[in-house]
């Protein structure tokens, strides 16, 4: 039989495996809700849709709630099973990715609010640039999610490797960013919301990285040596220079 | 006998690749009961001052393996061992040696603590005179005591040494044991099971007793109890059908073991 986890074998003790299973399934449900917060505050921006910002706003308490409870689900799973080899892994992965998605739902709900005083605001051409970054974000969090669930360590490498597109396109959006406010001053309010808007979501890419570290643990029991590519060098954040 | 010259890969690093840290080093070991060949081609180093735990599913051969590195089974008649098990650098099987003197070097705690029916001096007393190691009585008492001192157990029997040893609790009696398995001074220490007969409290004081006697011996264990092999043990050896499957750093076993079969039993998946 193969189980939720990807193994050949159950385990002996039945509840115990249901309690396995049980405790991936939570980390996914949240990394779906992560996922579902990061795409409606991207379109709460795109729409200038105030209510749909609020929503996701409102809606991050519940990824709280979940992390909460991989937390206290974890706790007692290591109290009463004293889980051993990749079924220790397992657990330890659950609680480090649950503390990463968290925090990627944190940021979605960043994004929301600073979407509510962006839509107060005259719109600016540059947010344009964030939809493509956004989306390759959003793919990433897929990808990762996938690879947890089917413990595939060649497709979370992939998402570890593809980090380096994100930051890219980041620096890129920045540079594009400070033109638009060199260009007319009034732009800098929202320009500057728009640039954290973009951090956060390169943050977002930064925890899916992380997330595909613990994979690679949880699956070979091994830390991941490399260092991660990186994108341009920082100095490239430097404003382009105007004659 | 075909089946013994086949030659079995152990998973991690059974062997050690500094050979002066090797207290015990059994190689190509195959034990028969009869026809049953209980222990196939075991290659295995175990480290001087270290404990090391033998894990796996009752019947696997751990106990077999234990019991002959000091010619326990020699008692039974059916038994039969092939290979070479050298204690330093002697082979322990080699026809030169005096088994109650291998016994002496190397003594054993058995699962269910089993004094002798004598008062708790004498259980200690009996090994050291039995084999002239104090020439006095004031160098007796002091083996004795300085056993007991060792093993824990010296406090809580300190007023009472004339009473029978059967009266102490399960757990003392097994601290009894120990102290009498060390007061001969032997280098190593077999241990089969010593606290599955024991409380939780009892437990803990075997295994702190242990932490403190891999100072000057080297200990074996054989558990069935994952978590105190993993408590106890720097090394940690699993057998299944008399196979040595996998040997490595205790951490390692049970982290990230090597082998399926490994695997599978610590994480309670055996199939």
């Amino acid at each position: 039989m193969t189980t939720l986890q990807g193994r050949d074998t159950a385990h002996t003790v039945r509840s115990y495996e249901e309690e396995l299973n049980h405790l991936a399934n939570v980390v996914m449900r949240m990394g779906g809700q992560a996922e579902a917060q990061l795409a409606s505050a991207v379109q709460a921006v795109l729409r200038r849709d105030s209510e749909l910002a609020t929503r996701v706003v409102v809606a991050d308490a519940r990824i709280d709630e979940m992390e909460q409870e991989v937390h206290a689900f974890t706790v007692r799973l290591l109290a009463l099973r004293q889980p051993m080899a990749d079924d220790l892994r397992a657990i330890v992965g659950a609680l480090k990715i649950s503390a990463d998605l968290e925090r990627i739902g944190d940021y979605a709900a960043n994004v929301a609010k600073r979407a509510l005083v962006l839509n107060q605001l005259p719109p600016v051409p540059a947010v344009s640039g964030l939809p493509s970054m956004a989306r390759m974000v959003q793919e990433i969090i897929n990808d990762i999610l996938d690879a947890y669930i089917e413990k595939d360590v060649e497709k979370a490498l992939q998402v570890w490797r593809r980090d380096e597109e994100v930051d890219d396109l980041h620096t890129s959006l920045f540079r594009e960013v400070i033109t638009y406010m060199m260009e007319d001053p009034r732009n800098i309010t929202a320009c500057t919301h728009l640039m954290f808007m973009a951090k956060n979501i390169e943050r977002i890419g930064d925890h899916a990285t992380n997330i595909a570290e613990t994979i690679h643990f949880l699956v070979t029991g091994k830390a991941l040596p490399l260092r991660r590519p990186k994108g341009k060098a920082e100095t490239d954040l430097n404003p382009p220079v105007v004659d | 006998m075909p089946e013994a010259m086949e030659s079995q890969v152990t998973a991690g690093t059974p062997l050690l690749s500094d050979a002066s840290a090797v207290k015990i080093a059994a190689r190509d070991v195959n034990v028969f009961y009869g026809d049953k060949h209980a222990i196939k081609g075991v290659n295995l180093d175990i480290k001087q001052n270290e404990v090391t735990a033998f894990i796996g599913p009752s019947g696997c051969g751990k106990s077999t393996f234990l019991r002959s590195i000091n010619r326990m089974n020699d008692t039974i008649d059916i038994c039969r061992v092939t290979g070479t098990i050298a204690l330093d650098s002697g082979n322990v099987y080699d026809r030169s040696i005096d088994v109650v003197q291998l016994r002496a070097r190397v003594g054993m705690v058995f699962q269910k603590p089993n004094p002798f029916p004598k008062s708790i001096y004498e259980n200690v007393a009996y090994g050291p005179r039995i084999h002239g190691l104090c020439r006095h009585k004031d160098e007796l008492d002091e083996v004795v005591m300085g056993s007991l001192e060792r093993a824990g157990l010296l406090n809580e029997v300190k007023d009472r040494l004339d009473q029978p040893g059967t009266g102490l609790s399960g757990g003392q009696q097994q601290r009894l044991c120990i102290a009498r398995a060390i007061a001969v001074n032997p280098e190593v220490i077999l241990m089969d099971e010593p606290c599955s007969a024991l409380d939780p409290i009892a437990t803990a004081k075997i295994e702190e007793l242990i932490d403190e006697l891999r100072e000057n011996f080297t200990i074996v264990i054989v558990t069935h109890s994952m978590q105190q092999a993993a408590r106890v043990s720097q090394r940690t050896a699993f057998f299944h059908l008399g196979t040595l499957i996998e040997c490595s750093d205790t951490e390692q076993v049970f982290t990230n073991p090597i082998h399926k079969l490994t695997q599978g039993y610590i994480t309670g998946r055996f199939g």
